[in-house]
Parts: structure tokens; C-alpha cells; sequence
């Protein structure tokens, strides 16, 4: 008893710990260590894309200088990535929802288990799936929308011969970024409370409905940092683009045809081996657009989340 | 409204353990039936095959019947959607629905139930429901506030307005009190006594003054030893459980508990 008053009058003095101390220190230098890291790459792709910044517009590739350089790969790689979100997103939460609500145990842990394995697959294979399998196969579907909803801008055709379209870059991406999006939803949906599913099912929700109030309100934030994730990875993806996407640049939202806007991950890795100086700077600076850009998703994702934790608050 | 259920030779299974045995009682209209007895003894599972929750639980079985309306529960073909429609339940934990504000959580049932709803007669029934399980002068100045944001008491008198905003014929409550202070435990025996008015009530309590006060009649529901069903050892009016009870197992605990 007394000496634990002693230790509380001693603690005024903030006892120093050495372990504690040292733990201390190493987790603070982890955390300095990430933000060191991040400022080290901005600055160096600051840096380096200097020059192509003050370059006259002639000794940029392509006409028109910088701006007119970057712009259609930022369009071409926000395209794209988009695209393939609204493709994967919808499916992950179904598959989500199959696996955690539906699905007999184990072939819900089986199913979990191939949906990892297929995030460690390397985009290379993805690419080469996408240039030989997926892109001819795409080749009749694109025909009949180019005749039939070819009055939809997307669709306006003609259709590419060769199946290597936005099209099909977007559904390898959708199929890149299906299994990331799915664990993280997987797993908030796996720990949504029994709590709130007896509820709803306590009041006659059959199970849809049951997944409707119960389930899909607790997700909701996951969903977003799932997609974002998602999307931040359609964004940076090279090596499969690269592989699939036959580009031409420009500027367009027709999907299907042989003209097509790159990306700026897979226009870096075509023509970096073959540029220098200056062309080397502009790819750079691509790069770093690209860096903001996945900052700023990344951004907006947390604030998003952010503002909806208020109506989330665990009880 | 408040419906008589007449359980006829219940038993309970959680895959090949038999959790409850041999469970024959009238649940009275207009009335609470408290069930007490010692942890494990299976209350919870005998009270959630009333509304069949317990069929969540993938390997849990029932034998017997529940007559309701002349209906059982567990007749084939009959939707368990259906019967928790009529039969609704407050659990031991507060649980409104966190999303959701404290409006659209008394709404929720209805909601589901009757998809088209004028909001003029949802305004309606949200106020009654919530003034009927006590909470409307609380409440009615926040509507529009997270559920999840009140306090501990207010969140299960929600819960119950919750329940009762579908208009069951039964609600079923676990242990309603347990994780509550005194005051709000009051606050919800209150509400009970007022509901029995039009529903039939059936509640587990470990609280023996709470049963010997708010219920009109009282099960003792006791088990042999572990990995032994539980049983029924009597249901009767709560006075008489509480001073003349016909067994000695009965009359044990309850002096235990009070002593
Ligand atoms: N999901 C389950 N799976 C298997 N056995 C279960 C399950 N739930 C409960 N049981 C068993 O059934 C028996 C009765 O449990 P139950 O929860 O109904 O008791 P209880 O009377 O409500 O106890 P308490 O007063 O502690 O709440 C116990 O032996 C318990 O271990
Ligand atoms: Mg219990």
C-alpha cells in the first residue's frame, strides 16, 4: 500500500522505462521514417521533372508542350481506372456479401482463399491473359455494340480489330483489382455484429433485407476504402496496360475502337527505354502528376470516411 | 394482438447436444411470464425458439410444437420471416441500429414490412411507438440524431419502441435489464407493466425481485448437471412460485437468490 503512494508521488517525476523509452523511439522513427520516404519521392520527381518544365514546347514529344503532353495520359489513365471500378466494385460486394452471408462455410473459406491467391498474381500474367485470351474474346461483343448501341458515345466503334481497346484494359484492371476490394469489404462484413443482424432478423427482415439494414450501413465506409485501394492500384497498374492497351493517345470515351488514350504508367514503361533528355523529363513529370493524382484520391477517400464515422459510432 | 401460445413437448437441439428438454407450458395473453433459473439451463434457447432465432445457429433443431392462433410455429411451410413478424424480441444487449437515427430505427420494422408507407402515418406511428415504450419526451427534440447516441436506458426503450412499431403479438426479452442502472431498469419495468395491456410478454430475468415484481406468472427452468438438458421444473402465478412453489429445487433457488 505505502509503497505504491510512493511510487505515485515518485511518478509525478514521470518514471523513464528504458525499454519503453527505446520501443518508443523506434516506433516514433518508423512513423518520421514513412513521411521521410514520401517527401524524398516527391522531391525527387520535383526535381527531376524540372527541366521539362522550363523546356521550350518544341522539345517536348509530341506538339503542343508539356500541358498538351500529360493532359490526354491523365485522361486516358483516370478513364481507365474509373472504368474498372464501376466494373469490380458492384462485384466485390456481391461477392463479399456471397462469401460472408451465403455461401456454406467452407466453401466460403475455400472462395476466400482463391480470391488471395488471385491478388498475388503477377500483372505481368495478367497482361499476357488480357493480350491473348481476353482481347480476341472481346472481339464479337465489341462488333455488336459498335452496330447496335453505337448511338452511345462509348460505343461509337468502329471496333478494333485487334481487341487490345480501353474496353478490355478496363475489365484486366476490374479483374487486377477485384480481390483487394473484395478482402477489405469481406472483412467488415464478416464483423458486422450478430448484434444488429438479430436485430433486423428480430423484426421479420428476411435475409436480403437483413443484409440491407444490417450489413450494407456497416460496410459502407469499407466499401469506399476498398475501392479506393482499388482504384489506386487501376491507377498506378503498368505492366498489363502496357501489354494490352494498343494506344494512340488522344483524347476520347470510345472504348471500342483502335484509337485509344494511354496511360501515364504503361506510356512511362513503353517509352522510357527509348527517349533521353528532355523526353526523359517529360515522362517524369507525368510521373509525378500521376503521384498527385493517387495522393489526392487517397484523400478524398479519408475524408469521405471521415464524414460518415459520425453516424457509424460503435455503441 | 396478444396471443396465447400454447408450447407442447419442446426440445431443443444444438446439433446432437440437447439443450432443452420436454418443455410444455400456456404463455398467457395480456400477461408477463418471467423465466428464472440458473445460467446455462437454456432460457435463452428456450425463449429465441419461441420466435425460431435460435435457427441462425446452423446445426440448431426443434422438436415439439408452438401452437400460436391455433397455428404451429414449426408447422412445414411455415416462413420463420413470418413468424418473427408476429413474435418480436429485445435482446440483453441495447442494439439500435447504428447507421441510422433514432427515427428511422423505430421506422426500420415497418420499413421492411409494409414497403409504401405515407410518411404522415410513419410520422404517426413512430411517435406512438416511441410513446409507448416511454421515450417520445425524451427523444422527440432529436429525432433525427444517431440512435446509437442516447444513453444506455433510452437505447433499449428504442429497442422496444423499435419492436413494438410492427404491432407484434408477443415480444420475447432477453435478460432486457441486465446491462442497465437501476433507474433504467425501473424506467423499462414501468413500460412493461403498461404493455402487458395489449401484448403478451415473456421475459428472462436472473433478477428475482424484478420477476416477483413485474410478472404475473413465473417458470423455473433448472438442469440435471452439465451436459444434462434443461427442463421445466414448474410454471405457475408468480405468488404462488414465490411463496408455496410445489418443488424444493424451486423453492431453493429462489431463497438462495433472495437470502
Ligand atoms: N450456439 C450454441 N451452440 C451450442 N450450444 C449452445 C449454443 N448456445 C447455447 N448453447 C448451450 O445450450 C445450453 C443453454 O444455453 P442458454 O444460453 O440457453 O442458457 P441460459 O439459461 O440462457 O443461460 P444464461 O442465464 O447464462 O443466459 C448451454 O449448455 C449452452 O452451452
Ligand atoms: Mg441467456
Amino acid at each position: 500500500m505505502s509503497s505504491i503512494g510512493q511510487d505515485a508521488v515518485q511518478g509525478r517525476r514521470a518514471r523513464k522505462r528504458p525499454a519503453d523509452q527505446a520501443f518508443r523511439g523506434i516506433t516514433t522513427g518508423a512513423g518520421v521514417l514513412i513521411l521521410v520516404v514520401l517527401a524524398g519521392v516527391a522531391a525527387f520527381l520535383l526535381i527531376e521533372a524540372w527541366p521539362a518544365f522550363v523546356a521550350p514546347a518544341e522539345e517536348i514529344p509530341g506538339e503542343g508542350g508539356l500541358v498538351l503532353y500529360i493532359w490526354p495520359l491523365v485522361f486516358g489513365t483516370l478513364l481507365a481506372a474509373a472504368l474498372a471500378l464501376v466494373l469490380a466494385a458492384p462485384l466485390a460486394v456481391l461477392i463479399a456479401l456471397f462469401i460472408t452471408h451465403y455461401a456454406p462455410r467452407r466453401l466460403a473459406q475455400l472462395l476466400g482463399y482463391v480470391i488471395d491467391l488471385l491478388a498475388a498474381v503477377p500483372s505481368i500474367i495478367y497482361g499476357l491473359w488480357g493480350f491473348t485470351v481476353l482481347a480476341p474474346a472481346t472481339l464479337t461483343p465489341t462488333g455488336w455494340l459498335a452496330e447496335n448501341l453505337g448511338f452511345i458515345p462509348l460505343f461509337a466503334g468502329p471496333a478494333s480489330t485487334t481487341g487490345r481497346t480501353m474496353f478490355t484494359t478496363a475489365l484486366v484492371l476490374a479483374v487486377m483489382i477485384l480481390p483487394i476490394i473484395t478482402a477489405v469489404i469481406r472483412e467488415a462484413f464478416l464483423q458486422t455484429p450478430k448484434l444488429y443482424e438479430e436485430a433486423a432478423l428480430a423484426l421479420g427482415a428476411t435475409r436480403l433485407e437483413m443484409i440491407r439494414t444490417a450489413v450494407l450501413p456497416f460496410g459502407g465506409s469499407s466499401i469506399l476504402s476498398g475501392s479506393m485501394l482499388g482504384l489506386g492500384r487501376a491507377l498506378g497498374e503498368t505492366m498489363a496496360v502496357a501489354i494490352v492497351l494498343s494506344a494512340s493517345g488522344g483524347i476520347t470515351f470510345n472504348l471500342i475502337s483502335s484509337g485509344n488514350p494511354a496511360t501515364i504508367a504503361a506510356n512511362i514503361a513503353l517509352e522510357f527505354p527509348e527517349s533521353s533528355g528532355v523526353a526523359i523529363d517529360a515522362l517524369i513529370a507525368s510521373g509525378l502528376v500521376l503521384f498527385a493524382i493517387t495522393l489526392v484520391v487517397n484523400m478524398i477517400a479519408r475524408a469521405v470516411i471521415n464524414r460518415r464515422t459520425d453516424f457509424s459510432g460503435a455503441s | 394482438m396478444a396471443k396465447r401460445i400454447e408450447v407442447e413437448d419442446l426440445d431443443i437441439y444444438y446439433g446432437s447436444f440437447r439443450a432443452v428438454r420436454n418443455v410444455s407450458m400456456t404463455i398467457h395473453p395480456r400477461a408477463i411470464t418471467a423465466l428464472i433459473g440458473p445460467s446455462g439451463c437454456g432460457k435463452s434457447t428456450y425463449l429465441r425458439a419461441l420466435n425460431r432465432m435460435h435457427e441462425l445457429i446452423p446445426a440448431a433443431r426443434v422438436e415439439g410444437r408452438v401452437v400460436m392462433d391455433e397455428q404451429d410455429l414449426y408447422a412445414p411451410g411455415v416462413d420463420p420471416v413470418d413468424v418473427r413478424k408476429h413474435v418480436g424480441m429485445v435482446f440483453q444487449r441495447p442494439n439500435p441500429f447504428p447507421t441510422m437515427s433514432v427515427y428511422e430505427n423505430v421506422a426500420a420494422g415497418l420499413r421492411l414490412n409494409h414497403k409504401r408507407i405515407r410518411k404522415s402515418e410513419l410520422d404517426g406511428i413512430v411517435e406512438e411507438s416511441l410513446r409507448g415504450a416511454n421515450l417520445w419526451e425524451e427523444v422527440k427534440d432529436r429525432l433525427g440524431k444517431p440512435g446509437s447516441g442516447l444513453s444506455g436506458g433510452q437505447q433499449q426503450r428504442l429497442c422496444i419502441a423499435r419492436a413494438i412499431a410492427v404491432k407484434p403479438d408477443v415480444l420475447l426479452m432477453d435478460e432486457p435489464c441486465s446491462a442497465l442502472d437501476p433507474i433504467s431498469t425501473h424506467a423499462i419495468e414501468d413500460l412493461m407493466a403498461e404493455l402487458k395491456e395489449n401484448y403478451t410478454i415473456v421475459i428472462v430475468t436472473h433478477n428475482m425481485q424484478q420477476a416477483a415484481r413485474v410478472s404475473n406468472y413465473t417458470g423455473f427452468f433448472n438442469i440435471g448437471g452439465t451436459g444434462e438438458p434443461g427442463e421445466l421444473v414448474e410454471i405457475d402465478e408468480t405468488p404462488t412460485i414465490f411463496s408455496t412453489p410445489t418443488h424444493t429445487d424451486t423453492e431453493e433457488y429462489i431463497s438462495g437468490r433472495f437470502g
